[in-house]
């Protein structure tokens, strides 16, 4: 079986946040936090990306766009919601455009808590994405082979 | 029946080569921003887990487009490394660059279109020192020929120094590396977002990374054909060399910043003009 969660790249959606959490985010990328040691790479592009790190709630305008993004990312797949906004909505949940947290829009797997989140639990929210996403990927291989023609 | 296991040890080699020489470029940048960095085998896990990810292709004739860029660059490596002629090595180098232009823009993505446009200037930007570079080798040996250029007494680039410099510096367009990393954007988002391989996921994702790999090992070929005599000692100095001019390569992607495609053009060109040309001129004198 091969390591494949050596290799976990991101992609970062912030959605309807602060930006509190987005600057957290891009501090886990800094030398000081170097998610980079895990095999950790910020990539832009959906298409590239393993685990879908999203900031913020979903309000009326950016649903699709989380949508359309997590539509684009090839299996297997993570999602990890960091901050309460993404969680539920936080302190801009009872807004006229806000929908709720990233789980109203697509599955979430990982939850972290904090406003903002601090590097340290959004670094370990990452880690145990990866162990989920090796567990994806294991499900995804026995299904292929399943599929393919003896 | 000998090329024939030079050209299998060359596709089986090269790969590992160029991965590590990536690994150890991503572990040394590391370092230089004072980082730990990822382990030194990184690129193996990214390729193997790109070619287990989900196939999910903008465009079905993308796939074939990277294949072919992909066997053209190993025939360049391969030519090169059983000793053919290094003009037709850079010949078909081109053309493998060619096939990755059209793998970009069949998506007819914004993104891709852009980076693959790029890359297209970049290549006429190092096209002339590249050319130069094989008329170096003619005026100093006579030939084009590998298997008789490694034959020489003395090294190369006691000739051909001006030539020497100028394809170091066009390495850095040909490796995309900063300052000249128009075409794709090696590092996180930024607003090519990955520019030529945007659209490319998964397996054909790795198809690229894998023909990175094997251009990297035939470029540090074409470094080291500078340093190589007759004498087997002068192969240890060309490893050595090549790994001081890979080194120069991260020194300077980690300290400069992405230029403008004019800028590039005319400062490669200048360099070129200085180094190889007036190199060109004194060998013709010369001789
Ligand atoms: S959780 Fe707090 S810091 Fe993070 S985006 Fe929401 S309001 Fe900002």
């Amino acid at each position: 079986m091969a390591n494949i969660k050596r290799s976990p790249w991101l992609l970062h959606y912030d959605g309807s946040s602060c930006n509190g959490c987005d600057i957290e985010v891009l501090a886990c990328l800094t030398p000081v936090y170097d998610a980079e040691r895990f095999g950790v790479m910020n990539t832009g592009d959906p298409m590239q990306a393993d685990i879908f790190l999203i900031t913020g709630g979903i309000n009326t305008q950016n649903q699709s766009v989380v949508k359309q993004l997590y539509d684009q990312m090839p299996r297997p797949k993570v999602v990890v919601a960091v901050g309460v906004c993404a969680c539920t909505g936080g302190v801009f949940k009872d807004c006229y455009n806000i929908l709720g947290g990233a789980d109203t829009t697509i599955p979430v797997d990982i939850y972290v808590p904090g406003c903002a989140a601090r590097p340290q639990s959004i670094i370990d929210g990452i880690v145990q994405a990866v162990e989920l996403f090796q567990k994806r990927s294991e499900e995804h291989d026995a299904l292929v082979k399943s599929k393919k023609p003896a | 029946m000998n090329v024939f296991l030079g050209v299998l040890a060359y596709i089986v080699l090269a790969p590992i080569v160029g991965g590590l020489l990536q690994g150890m470029d991503r572990k040394i940048s590391a370092r230089m921003q004072r980082r730990v960095g990822p382990p030194l085998l990184q690129p193996f896990y990214d390729v193997i887990k790109l070619l287990k990810k989900q196939v999910i292709t903008v465009s079905t004739s993308q796939t074939f487009f990277l294949l072919t860029y992909l066997a053209l660059m190993i025939l360049t490596g391969a030519m090169f490394y059983t000793g053919m002629d290094i003009l037709m090595c850079f010949f078909v180098m081109s053309t493998s660059a060619t096939f990755l232009y059209f793998a970009s823009v069949v998506t007819s993505s914004p993104y891709a279109t852009i980076g693959a446009n790029r890359e297209l200037i970049q290549m006429m930007t190092y096209e002339p020192a590249v050319l130069l570079a094989c008329v170096g080798f003619y005026l100093a040996e006579g030939t084009f020929n590998v298997g008789e250029i490694v034959q020489t007494r003395f090294s190369n680039i006691i000739f051909l120094p001006g030539f020497f410099i100028a394809f170091v510096f066009i390495l850095t367009i040909k490796m995309r590396k900063s300052p000249f990393d128009l075409s794709a954007s090696h590092h996180m988002h930024q607003e090519l977002v990955k520019g030529l391989t945007t659209e490319m996921g998964a397996q054909n994702l790795a198809i690229f990374q894998i023909a990175e790999w094997y251009e990297t090992a035939f470029l540090i070929g074409v470094v080291g054909l500078y340093i190589v005599n007759a004498n087997p000692v002068s192969i240890v100095a060309a490893v050595v060399v090549v790994l001081l001019v890979y080194f120069l390569e991260i020194l300077i992607d980690n300290t400069s910043a992405r230029m403008k495609w004019e800028k590039m053009l005319n400062i490669t060109w200048l360099v070129t003009l200085f180094t190889a040309g007036v190199n060109l001129l004194v060998l013709m004198l010369v001789r």
